[in-house]
């Protein structure tokens, strides 16, 4: 009886000490940007807002992954609790020496064993080789290269000759050139148009090749389900297409550096209109401004 | 009682040590034992400090650290506020700390080397100076990661994981941390030898292979991934060494620009040379995280059942097939670095294989419960506790190892709270639970029953108030290793549950209080008690408490398999491995 007490007593010092430190969590943080971004985050165990074509198979994937996680963990405690309860020792009960000829133990491999490889070879490899492998033809897509750098994602454009310039790291200068364009050498770089923001068009399919300057970061779209490293002396291709118009947060997925929490830029799906319209307010020559 | 003992100890001459020979530098495998469990324990708490002291700037960032922050150097903070470079050095030296100096030098370190020659009848191990040295080493090691903190620029902040080309190009802390980690994987490689040659060679007459206890397979398999897997990390790791201070390219591609400046290297390296080797080291590494809790679980519930385990051999079977399949799955660490989809898909396979074994060792434990006569000490609730903990941990690794979804959850929260949930609530418990469960084997004394249940009741409340949330954080999309996640939006709104985890871990540190109370208190008030307290069947049981130097009285002889619980027509519901007769 006593035991029983103390333990009901400790549950309540264990609630009081959790209650009392309620209002201190409440404590909001104000946000670090004025730019609102679209899409909902916050739902209790939820994936961020989907705006892609192929996120949603990813997202099923997940789901229903889930729920067989789910489906093992409470079946494994059910007859862990009733385990607890039922056998617990007291007068009059002994232990059984032989031990149980478990059918079910087997049966419950066999089906995780099954389940797995459904989820794998069904779901994950199929997908996979969609969103990773199966580049859409380079003539229909948007093409973008991403180039990493502590702390920032630069975006290059290829202009309206559609090729990317010459770029050699010699000529990197953090303040005006940051990619290290070969603008004078390369008919192909005099067009093309350098941003720290991410511009796609909607409903067209994008194809990212992402690589770093520096060290190892991490392309991370949320909103679009895909996440791809950026190698230095690696240039890699991932591809997606966005369903929705917004703005988006670019993230950084891989530790690279100190001010690696700050390695954030934006990402606007818009319609093809309004990118082209962008892209020719960007492409124009740098002296216009000056004068 | 142990003066007499120590008598009729025929086998061995021990002339009297002096205190240094006998308490600091000894060879003997209990001694050892103990110094590698106090060691770790302290690297633990550590640790754990430095984890509480970034959960503050996590839920509070920006905000001055209360009470410690001034203390704090100034590689670390500024005006007691965390700075971006101090978090990244307490991340990864919190990382290293657990994994090296704290879980590994705990569970195998301190208890193999305490139990396991004592559960094979052994007097000692196979070779007691080597296990000296491999203790100093490690001691050595742990030394260089403490003074690692005030290199110019900090300690290492690559993360414990040390990606190059940004350890490469990172802070002198990262030298040190790698000549600490040689020292430390050295460590490991001597013990692991000394490990296989004890089980294979000192085991007491008629103790078969599948007469050990579980927890002897399971350091048995341990030592074989600690040897086989470490030599290519220590490689790794004078690699690069050489790329930081020889200046070659191992792990440094042409043509970089770090901060605008060109970078010397050439020769074309590759940075993800490094994560193969890192990986193929760590992945087993995780299994000898998880390998000797699993067998210090098996212990704890074989002995509290009353009942023999269920599926004994199948487990001993399940333990082996998981140590050599650790070693094929280590890229499943790398999906997202650019594999194609045939690299990926047999990764993923041996990553869905590995999951199989863990599956029945997990049932098997489970099924032991059945028709059993359980005893709630508080060894047992600890490790009764694991297997729920563990199953959630082992749960949430399928979506990663599931390529597709791990693109979306990958390096987020979502990991982290996969791998705390197994190697906190569960190696940590495991590791509770056997310093509850072989405490009066230490030191004859019990600890406190009612302070333990007091530690396990709040521990096991708090440590799921830390980690639950990180599985919410991560669906979120919330990144790991971040300084602040609020400067994304789905950090901001998902940034009460970060709270709510800081505050867990607050919470959990008070939680020890009573542990580490107990721990120092047991050791003059604790209840005094029998050689075996628990009624338990194995040899460390058959050992006077404290086992003194050669450890049994007469060498045991074993005559049955490790678990011969509520053996039917017997009077007593145990029957130990080494009484040829049942005591009327």
């Amino acid at each position: 009886m006593q035991v029983k007490k103390s333990w009901i007593l400790l549950a309540v010092i264990a609630a009081a000490l959790v209650a009392s430190a309620a209002p201190a969590w409440a404590q909001a943080v104000a946000p670090k940007t004025t730019v609102p971004i679209d899409g909902e985050y916050g739902r209790f165990f939820s994936l961020p807002t989907d705006v892609s074509k192929n996120g949603h198979r990813i997202d099923n994937l997940i789901h229903w992954t889930h729920a067989f996680m789910a489906v093992l963990f409470v079946g494994w405690g059910i007859f862990f609790v009733y385990c607890l309860m039922r056998f617990r020792q007291r007068p009059g009960h002994q232990a059984h020496y032989e031990l149980v000829h478990a059918k079910p133990s087997k049966y419950l491999e066999v089906a995780v064993l099954i389940v797995e490889i459904v989820l794998l070879a069904g779901f994950s490899v199929p997908i996979w080789a969609s969103v990773k492998n199966d580049l859409p033809p380079a003539d229909k897509a948007f093409r973008v290269r991403v180039v990493a750098e502590q702390f920032a994602w630069n975006f290059h454009y290829p202009g309206p000759d559609g090729q990317f310039g010459r770029t050699d790291p010699k000529l990197v200068d953090t303040a005006t050139n940051p990619l290290g364009l070969d603008r004078e050498g390369d008919p192909h770089a005099k067009d093309d148009i350098f941003a720290l923001e991410l511009h796609i068009p909607v409903n067209q399919p994008v194809i990212c090749d992402i690589s770093s300057k520096d060290v190892i970061h991490s392309f991370f779209l949320p909103v679009m389900r895909v996440k791809q490293d950026a190698l230095p002396g690696m240039r890699i291709p991932v591809w997606f297409e966005a369903v929705q118009t917004g703005t988006y947060e670019v993230a950084c997925a891989q530790l690279c550096g100190n001010n690696h929490y700050s390695m954030r830029a934006l990402m606007y799906i818009q319609p093809a209109t309004d990118l082209e319209a962008w892209l020719r307010e960007k492409g124009k020559p740098p002296e216009e401004f000056v004068e | 009682m142990t003066e007499a003992h120590h008598h009729h100890d025929d086998h061995h001459h021990h002339p009297e040590l002096g205190w240094w020979r006998k308490y600091v530098f000894s060879t003997d495998h209990k001694v050892i034992g103990v110094q590698y469990t106090v060691t770790a324990l302290l690297f633990l708490l550590f640790g754990f400090t430095l984890v509480m002291i970034m959960r503050w700037q996590l839920a509070y960032p920006g905000k001055p650290i209360p009470l410690i922050g001034g203390l704090l150097g100034k590689t670390l903070a500024n005006d007691g506020t965390l700075l971006p470079e101090g978090y990244n050095a307490l991340g990864a030296m919190h990382g290293t700390i657990m994994v090296f100096l704290g879980i590994v030098p705990l569970i195998v370190g301190g208890f193999g080397n305490y139990v396991m020659p004592l559960q094979i009848g052994a007097p000692d191990m196979a070779f007691p100076k080597l296990n000296m040295a491999s203790y100093w080493v490690y001691f050595c090691g742990g030394m260089v990661m403490l003074l690692s903190f005030f290199a110019p620029g900090g300690a290492a902040n690559s993360g414990w994981t040390s990606y190059a080309p940004l350890s490469v190009v990172a802070t002198q802390g990262q030298t040190w941390w790698l000549f600490g980690m040689v020292l430390l994987i050295t460590s490991s490689l001597l013990g692991s030898i000394n490990f296989i040659v004890t089980i294979i060679q000192l085991r007491a007459k008629g103790l078969d292979f599948f007469k050990l206890p579980f927890f002897v397979w399971s350091q048995f398999v341990t030592a074989f991934l600690l040897l086989l897997a470490f030599p290519p990390l220590e490689a790794a790791g004078a690699l690069q060494l050489m790329d930081r201070l020889a200046g070659t390219s191992f792990f440094m591609p042409e043509g970089l620009v770090v901060s605008g400046i060109v970078q010397p290297y050439t020769g074309g390296g590759s940075p993800l040379l490094w994560q193969h080797l890192f990986w193929f080291l760590a992945h087993p590494e995780v299994y000898v995280l998880i390998l000797p809790a699993m067998g210090m679980v098996a212990e704890v519930i074989a002995n509290n059942t009353r009942k023999p385990l269920w599926g004994y051999r199948l487990m001993v079977y399940s333990v082996i097939f998981l140590g050599f399949m650790s070693f094929i799955v280590w890229a499943h660490h790398m999906f997202i670095t650019g594999m194609g989809t045939r690299i990926s898909a047999f990764f993923a396979t041996t990553t869905m294989i590995i999951s199989i074994p863990s599956v029945i060792i997990l049932t098997a434990l489970v099924i032991s419960l059945y028709r059993s006569s359980i005893r709630y000490n508080v060894p047992m609730l600890f490790a009764l506790a694991f297997l729920p903990m563990f199953a959630i941990g082992g749960l949430t690794g399928l979506p990663l190892g599931l390529p597709a979804a791990d693109i979306q959850l990958h390096d987020t929260y979502y990991v982290i709270g996969h791998f705390h949930y197994v190697v906190a609530p569960g190696t940590i418990f495991a590791a509770f639970a056997g310093i509850y469960h072989w405490y009066p084997k230490v030191t004859g004394r019990t600890m406190n029953p009612a302070l333990g249940k007091i530690h396990f009741v709040l521990s096991f409340i708090f440590i799921n108030v830390v980690f639950m949330p990180m599985f919410f954080q991560g669906m979120a999309g919330v990144s790991r290793r971040l300084f602040d996640q609020t400067f994304y939006q789905h950090g901001l709104d998902v940034q009460g549950w970060t709270q709510l985890s800081s505050w867990g871990a607050w919470m959990l540190g008070l939680s020890q209080v009573p542990f580490i109370m107990n721990f120092f208190m047991s050791l003059r008030a604790g209840r005094k008690v029998s050689d075996n307290p628990w009624e338990a069947t194995t040899l460390e049981w058959a050992a006077p408490s404290p086992p003194p130097h050669g450890n049994f009285a007469t060498v045991p002889v074993v005559y049955r398999g490790p678990y011969e619980y509520s053996v039917p027509g017997q009077k007593k519901d145990f029957f130990p491995q080494h009484l040829a007769k049942a005591e009327a």
